[in-house]
């Protein structure tokens, strides 16, 4: 890194100084430096997880942080609410776009500031005639009177970009504005980003795509782990260079390893397409560890998904065993000796307000400890047990509710309950997330003892320590399809990146 | 790893949690409370006991038991987060049909002439057969198309009950069997009511399909990736709650000893309260059917409280509404308590 990552003689537009956060379990953000400039945009680039949200969230006031500052123009600044930022000059575009699919343009630019007459009613004529002349500026052409659900993806994140001007927003914050876009939106995206600097602004845009940094960025930083590993003019860079700062770290922590010598193919699938995956195909094989690596939005929690029957695939198929199956719902998933442990803990895994015992039970239920349609108390009581202390879960008892225990614990428990139905094949979606160390490798270690007992894993996870210590072989996905697998001692952090991040 | 204990350092943990205190405790301590209240306003205001007369204390049962059979249905389905209507249309409709079938050959203008006299598993079969029917409706409705069960029921409500009217074009059905009548006699709808209780108490404590019932309340996306047919299990639950409701109009046109379109009015209600009241969220996951009997008897207090100490109506109505907001903010608090870690 030829210029140091934070130069306080220069004039800053946004700086931020030592800023820190953590949040139970993890610490966020570390004594993170950065300045951006006036007229320029300036990109964030990092792996899951690095960091760069909670920076974005800090600048755009939506979470304080434990120590440091920000300073606007040279003062320091407290922006504690998404109002205070937004009245400082900072403008955040979100992922998941702020508008309201029932209200028309105009309406929604100006939420809140509609021009009014003195007996309160809304001066259609000039919210319009504002609308237009903004829009005209940004060369946007949409009708102020649409409503905006009737417009694509690409036109409402115009739209938001325009709400974000009309507060005479400084700095405008983009949270990989281009993960929904095609390429011809992306374009006109660029060309409104162009005009943005032009006309003075600042532009701090978050993206996992590096080609884009290349394409618009006149500065870049790289965060990993919290903190912010350097920043440079993306002429002076090469894309592996950008790739090694990503990801350049050793792995810090001993992983069980890939145990023993897989078997005979269990799961294939043939060129399955679905929502959000194209034309996969794969093997999996007794007692291996396939890891599945990629950015978020790779598609493979659909795939996983598909897999188990949630949402099936539209094309391709399944074979077990050499034989093609059909699987149309979790139920026959299950049937089949497939089990899944689903990204969100508490979407779509715990049952919060309930026990741990009738958390660990409830799948095997439809198959097992049931006479009669009644469930056998004692034995599935016996059975629990064994299981939560085999998993070690720190509880006082079957009858504590799930709610209370730790993040960790919880995902033990999940982890019992697929275990409890003894899968052939298990599918793990990111196992560790938001799990405490000490948790995180009993978790690596049980991963490991499954396998070593003939168990078929597939490992999605988004941390590539987890994947290059875990897994016998590591398939790459990038925007719906596969984009490579690696065998286990070919693949390093900078490979997968290649390959993940095109 | 020092603070909290694994279930090997910690044998004695589960002994300790017997202590605590079951989830009715509270508002059994209601239900108490209120009929000591009865008891020392009446020394006061009427110089009579509340408590101590068997006969009062009958009447006060019995006056609930219809709306007790309905809500051990509706508590099921609140437990799935779901909400019954339609279940007071439900009663009115069975009613009239079941009576068109119980009507004995002294009725002069019988609803089916030659269906006269028949044997008493008749009309009770096709009551409760009508009573599944619209509960499988509900619960198709909920499954198939995928609104919401306060519209779907909504609906049924409405046009079960204008079934009820169309049936008779709005004729009540008069001159039952005794051995129809037989049904609402004495203390037989009390003890309909507490074996139904019964009934459902065991099935959602100690079979699959209890445990599949409050999982979908808890979570239906986590159910279904635990393999549970969310679907098929809720069309289940709610064609129980329709049977239950066409049992109470079975108990409730025999208690009349006739048939009217009328019948059941606003029961959808009271039985919602006496969930609710009985510590059952409608947020789903949570409810016992022990809380919902407790809820059952606190609107019995009430109403028969109000009752003997000559009160007008209309506080009964403004106080049970008072007593439905207080347990629900009340359930509000205790659950923020338990998330908090109580």
């Amino acid at each position: 890194m030829a210029v140091p990552a934070h130069d306080a003689r220069q004039e800053w537009l946004l700086e931020a100084r030592g800023v820190s956060k953590s949040f139970p379990g993890v610490v966020a953000l570390d004594d993170v430096s950065l300045g951006v400039a006036t007229g320029s945009v300036h990109a964030l680039v990092g792996e899951n997880g690095a960091g760069k949200s909670t920076l974005m969230k800090i600048i755009a006031g939506l979470c304080t942080p434990d120590s440091g500052e920000l300073r606007l123009h040279g003062r320091a600044v407290q922006l504690d609410t998404p109002r205070r930022a937004l009245q400082a000059g900072i403008a955040m575009i979100h992922q998941e776009l702020n508008l309201m699919p029932s209200m028309t343009v105009a309406e929604n630019i100006w939420i809140g500031r509609e021009p009014v007459s003195r007996l309160g009613i809304v001066r259609h004529r000039e919210l319009r005639h504002r609308t237009r002349t903004l829009l005209e500026r940004l060369r946007i052409g949409v009708d102020p009177d649409t409503a905006v659900g009737e417009l694509p993806i690409a036109a409402r994140q115009l739209v938001e970009i325009a709400k974000a001007l009309s507060h005479e927003s400084r700095l405008i914050i983009m949270d990989e504005p281009t993960s929904a876009l095609t390429e011809r939106d992306a374009e006109q995206l660029f060309t409104v980003i162009g005009e943005l600097r032009a006309a003075g602004r600042a532009v701090l845009y978050i993206t996992h795509r590096l080609d884009e940094v290349f394409a618009i960025a006149d500065q870049v930083s790289v965060l990993r782990d919290g903190r912010h590993v350097g920043s440079d003019r993306p002429a002076n860079l090469s894309r592996d260079d950008l790739i090694r700062m990503m990801v350049g770290r050793e792995l810090a922590r001993i992983y069980p390893g890939a145990p023993g010598v897989p078997g005979a193919v269990v799961l294939a699938a043939h060129a399955l397409t679905g929502a959000r995956f194209r034309d996969v195909s794969f093997e999996l094989r007794a007692g291996e560890i396939l890891g599945l690596a990629g950015l978020m939005g790779a598609g493979r929690s659909e795939l996983a998904a598909a897999l188990f029957g949630l949402n099936p695939a539209r094309t391709g198929h399944l074979s077990l065993d050499g034989v093609r199956v059909r699987i149309d719902s979790p139920r026959t998933a299950l049937a089949h000796g497939i089990a899944l442990l689903t990204e969100d803990r508490k979407e779509s895994g715990c049952f919060l307000m309930l026990s741990i015992l009738e958390n660990l039970e409830i799948a095997a239920l439809g198959r097992e400890f049931v006479r009669a349609g009644v469930v056998r108390g004692r034995a599935v009581r016996e059975a629990c047990g064994a299981m939560s202390r085999q998993l070690r879960v720190k509880t006082p008892g079957l009858d504590e509710c799930i709610g209370n225990l730790s993040g960790g614990n919880q995902q033990k428990v999940l982890l019992g309950r697929c275990l409890l139905l003894r899968p052939r094949i298990l599918i793990l979606d990111e196992p560790t997330r938001g799990v405490d160390v000490g948790a995180k490798s009993e978790i690596h270690e049980l991963i490991a003892r499954l396998a070593a007992q003939g168990t078929a894993v597939l490992m999605i996870s988004s941390e590539l320590p987890e994947i290059l210590g875990m897994s016998h072989r590591i398939m790459v996905m990038h925007e719906g399809r596969v984009t490579g697998t690696l065998d286990r001692d070919q693949a390093d952090p900078v490979q997968i990146m290649r390959l993940a991040a095109r | 790893m020092s603070q909290a204990r694994t279930l090997e350092t910690a044998p004695g943990a589960a002994g300790r949690r017997t202590h605590r205190w079951p989830p009715e405790a509270g508002i059994l301590m209601v239900l108490v409370g209120l009929a000591l209240a009865f008891e020392v306003l009446g020394w006061i205001f009427v110089r009579q006991s509340f408590l101590f007369n068997e006969q009062r204390l009958v009447v006060m049962i019995l006056q609930v038991a219809v709306i007790g059979i309905i809500a051990v249905g509706v508590t099921q389905i609140i437990i799935t987060g779901g909400i019954d209507l339609s279940s007071g249309s439900v009663v009115a409709l069975t009613a009239m049909v079941a009576a068109s079938l119980a009507q004995s050959s002294e009725a002069v203008r019988a609803v089916y002439p030659t269906l006269t006299d028949l044997p008493l598993i008749v009309p009770l079969a096709t009551g409760l057969a009508v009573g599944a029917l619209a509960g499988l409706v509900n619960g198709s409705l909920i499954a198939w198309t995928g609104i919401p069960p306060f519209i779907a029921t909504l609906g049924v409500m409405v046009t079960a009950r204008g079934i009820a009217k169309w049936y008779t074009h709005g004729a009540p059905v008069s001159l039952l069997t005794d051995a129809y009548a037989c049904i609402g006699s004495g203390a037989v709808p009390v003890v309909i009511f507490l074996l139904t209780a019964a009934l459902f108490h065991l099935a959602l404590r100690y079979t699959r399909y209890g445990k599949f019932t409050y999982a979908i309340g808890a979570n239906p996306q986590a159910a279904r990736v635990s393999g549970i047919n969310v679907g098929r299990h809720l069309i289940v639950v709610y064609t129980i709650a329709g049977t239950l409701s066409g049992l109470a109009g079975i108990v409730t046109s025999a208690r009349a000893e006739s048939g009217q379109s009328g019948m059941g009015m606003m029961y959808e209600l009271d039985a919602i309260a006496a969930a609710v009241i009985g510590g059952a969220s409608l947020s789903g996951g949570v409810g016992r059917i022990t809380g919902t009997v407790i809820g059952t008897l606190i609107l019995g207090v009430v109403t028969s409280g109000f009752t003997f100490l000559r009160i007008d109506a209309y506080y009964q109505e403004i106080v049970k509404g008072a007593i439905i907001v207080v347990a629900v903010v009340a359930d509000q608090y205790r659950q923020r308590a338990r998330r908090r870690g109580a």
